[in-house]
């Protein structure tokens, strides 16, 4: 058994170590996929503040990934357009602003759907964030300012002071900067007197409400954290694909977040990166050889649910202390 | 706007909530008994669709067909709780969501497989195709009266299955004391299968009565599914009536969103922007109404736990 923390460790340089090779070779596709891997990894890694720190199910992140990808997209469209947005506000293809308008955003948008859903616990839980998640999408689809069901193309990339976000590997290093931030967060917050108490709120509220604490406003700010998270990787995401559709905000997009994190291992620090690169590095090999490569997938899926708890970490790094 | 189009959408929103009823019945049980969230359960749905078309296609018996799907979901679902869902009844939620998510990939990609990436048509029966003139000079779609009549009859029925019949008994103990039951000599493990099962066949028999008025294809089970996911956060899981009340309510909210809530908005907008805002509104109308009950009643209009 290899300590977590190794482990942990090398995984940092395996996916630093890929695109830097792809660099190498001159293979920009590979540097591409790297790059979504972890920006596909740092929506895992919001999710998985609600999820594993919190043990709150939801079905529903896709909101906020969403969310997240179409206030890039609504900022860049008006900026590429020239057409003020309301109160004379300009559009923008800076992605600081971007990031901050996403992190927003969602935030607001996770704050009012865990205000909603909060109110109940386990399968209604799962259900009523999966219920919200689709009344995204369809307003989504049936706004037609943004595109509708078409989506917004944005034709170049935003940009970032001092990078060329056009350059694959420059792009790649934004993506990799924001997912180890967002993991440095993710530990330092399970550590932290409110991570504790979240964990506690997940083992046991009543205790957790006897001790004076609310379960529902330290699971709420997780929610609001988490879904903060997850936009900000949909604005990534949607710069990777200069594009926004409704597809962001589709219920299967939900079911695959949880999906990193149980392929990884559910409340791992790395979890959902190993989910994120063990999923892309299947899309892309498996789904050359078969395009029923999502039988493989669920295959598998479902033996690790039966068979291996811990997911990968835990067949490679044991037990959880 | 006449009352005649008002008739017919209201009759129009019955038909989709007596469909939305026949696949949130069969949740609603499987987690009334066995405490379990099956999200491949729209994937019954479109095994119940496509085995119809298929022997539909083969036979050109629609009789048949509708048996063919129920036979089918039924058989499918025995299959996957015999190999699956058995082992997750004792799992938490997450496990549940998981493995009925990697089923969900599995079913969908295997029916491309077999059936392939273009749609299958189900024809409706000559018998049951054209309008059927009603009282009051309403000219309406005798299908659509008779899946309202089917969905009416199998409420029914599944209300008597409940309530009368020895399986019923065990139904309703099980959903109120597992071990119990399990105590008295009644073997645990046969129960779920047919739970299970039964709820597959009402999937299957709703997929089938629905592929022949929309196209049947790969993906058509989830966004039913989610809807009936909607049916029972508003009319309480574990509950049967509460299944039928949401259907309706889901049903007549969708349908009389889209055709009101655009001359609603039209009353104070102008009509281009009216028309937007209205129709975007009624995309989510039913989303809304889950919120209201949500907030007016934490577990539902007729659920009793939490």
């Amino acid at each position: 058994m290899i300590p977590e923390r190794w482990l942990n460790a090398a995984l940092t340089l395996g996916l630093l170590a890929v695109p830097l090779w792809a660099l190498w070779a001159d293979e920009p596709f590979t540097i591409t996929l790297a790059t979504k891997v972890a920006i596909l990894a740092l929506a895992g890694v919001g999710l998985n503040i609600a999820l594993g720190i919190g043990g709150l199910v939801s079905l529903g992140h896709a909101a906020f990934f969403g969310v997240g990808g179409y206030a890039m997209g609504i900022l860049a469209h008006h900026a590429q357009t020239f057409q003020p947005m309301i109160w004379g506000l300009e559009g923008t293809k800076s992605m600081p602003i971007i990031w901050l308008t996403a992190l927003v955003s969602s935030g607001l948008a996770a704050l009012a759907i865990g205000a909603l859903t909060l109110r109940t616990s386990g399968v209604y839980f799962i259900m009523i964030t999966l219920a919200f998640g689709q009344m995204f999408y369809y307003f989504a689809i049936s706004w037609p300012a943004y595109g509708g069901e078409d989506g917004l193309s944005i034709y170049v990339r935003n940009g970032f002071p001092g990078l060329n976000t056009l350059d694959p590997i420059q792009f790649f290093a934004i993506a990799f900067t924001a997912l180890m931030l967002a993991l440095f967060l993710h530990a330092r917050l399970k550590a932290s007197p409110f991570g504790l108490a979240l964990n506690a709120a997940r083992q046991s509220p009543d205790r957790v409400e006897t001790v004076g604490l609310s379960p529902f406003r330290l699971r709420l700010l997780a929610f609001v954290i988490s879904g903060a998270i997850t936009g900000l990787a949909g604005a990534l995401f949607a710069d990777l694909n200069r594009f926004v559709s409704p597809t962001m905000f589709s219920w299967q997009l939900s079911g695959e977040l949880i999906v990193f994190l149980l392929i990884g291992g559910v409340a791992r620090l790395y979890g959902p990166v190993v989910g994120a690169a063990v999923f892309i590095f299947l899309e892309h090999h498996l789904g050359g050889i078969s395009e029923f490569w999502q039988i493989g997938l669920g295959v598998l899926l479902l033996l690790i649910v039966l068979f291996a708890r811990g997911g990968l970490i835990g067949l490679v790094a044991g037990e959880k202390r | 706007m006449s009352l005649i189009l008002l008739i017919e959408q209201v009759l129009n929103g019955l038909q989709f909530g007596v469909t939305l009823f026949l696949m949130a019945a069969g949740l609603t049980l499987v987690f009334g008994v066995m405490g379990l969230i099956n999200l491949a359960h729209g994937s019954l749905f479109m095994v119940g669709a496509f085995a119809a078309a298929a022997v539909a296609g083969a036979t050109g018996s629609f009789v048949l067909a509708l048996g063919a799907a129920l036979a089918a979901a039924a058989a499918a679902g025995a299959l996957v709780e015999v190999l699956v869902i058995r082992r997750l009844y004792a799992r938490d939620h997450l496990d549940q969501v998981l493995a009925t998510f990697a089923l969900i990939l599995i079913f969908s990609e295997g029916t491309r497989w077999v059936f392939g990436s273009f749609p299958l048509y189900l024809n409706i029966p000559a018998a049951l195709s054209g309008p059927i003139s009603l009282p009051g000079g309403i000219e309406y779609s005798t299908y659509r009266l008779f899946l309202i009549g089917v969905g009416i009859a199998v409420a029914i029925g599944l209300g008597l299955l409940i309530t009368r019949t020895r399986l019923g008994i065990q139904i309703r103990a099980g959903e109120s004391d597992r071990e119990m039951i399990a105590a008295l000599g009644i073997d645990i493990s046969r129960l779920y299968t047919i739970v299970f099962a039964l709820g597959a066949a009402l999937a299957g028999l709703a997929g089938a009565l629905v592929g022949a008025i929309q196209s049947v294809q790969v993906g058509m089970g989830e966004p039913v599914l989610i809807l009936a996911f909607v049916v029972i956060v508003i009319g309480g899981i574990g509950s049967i009536k509460g299944a039928l009340v949401g259907a309706v309510l889901v049903g007549l909210t969708d349908t009389l969103g889209k055709l009101l809530l655009p001359g609603v908005f039209a009353l104070f907008m102008p009509a281009s922007s009216a028309a937007t805002v209205g129709s975007a509104l009624a995309s989510m109308a039913i989303y809304i109404l889950m919120a209201a009950v949500l907030i007016w009643r934490p577990t539902g209009l007729f659920g009793v736990r939490a």
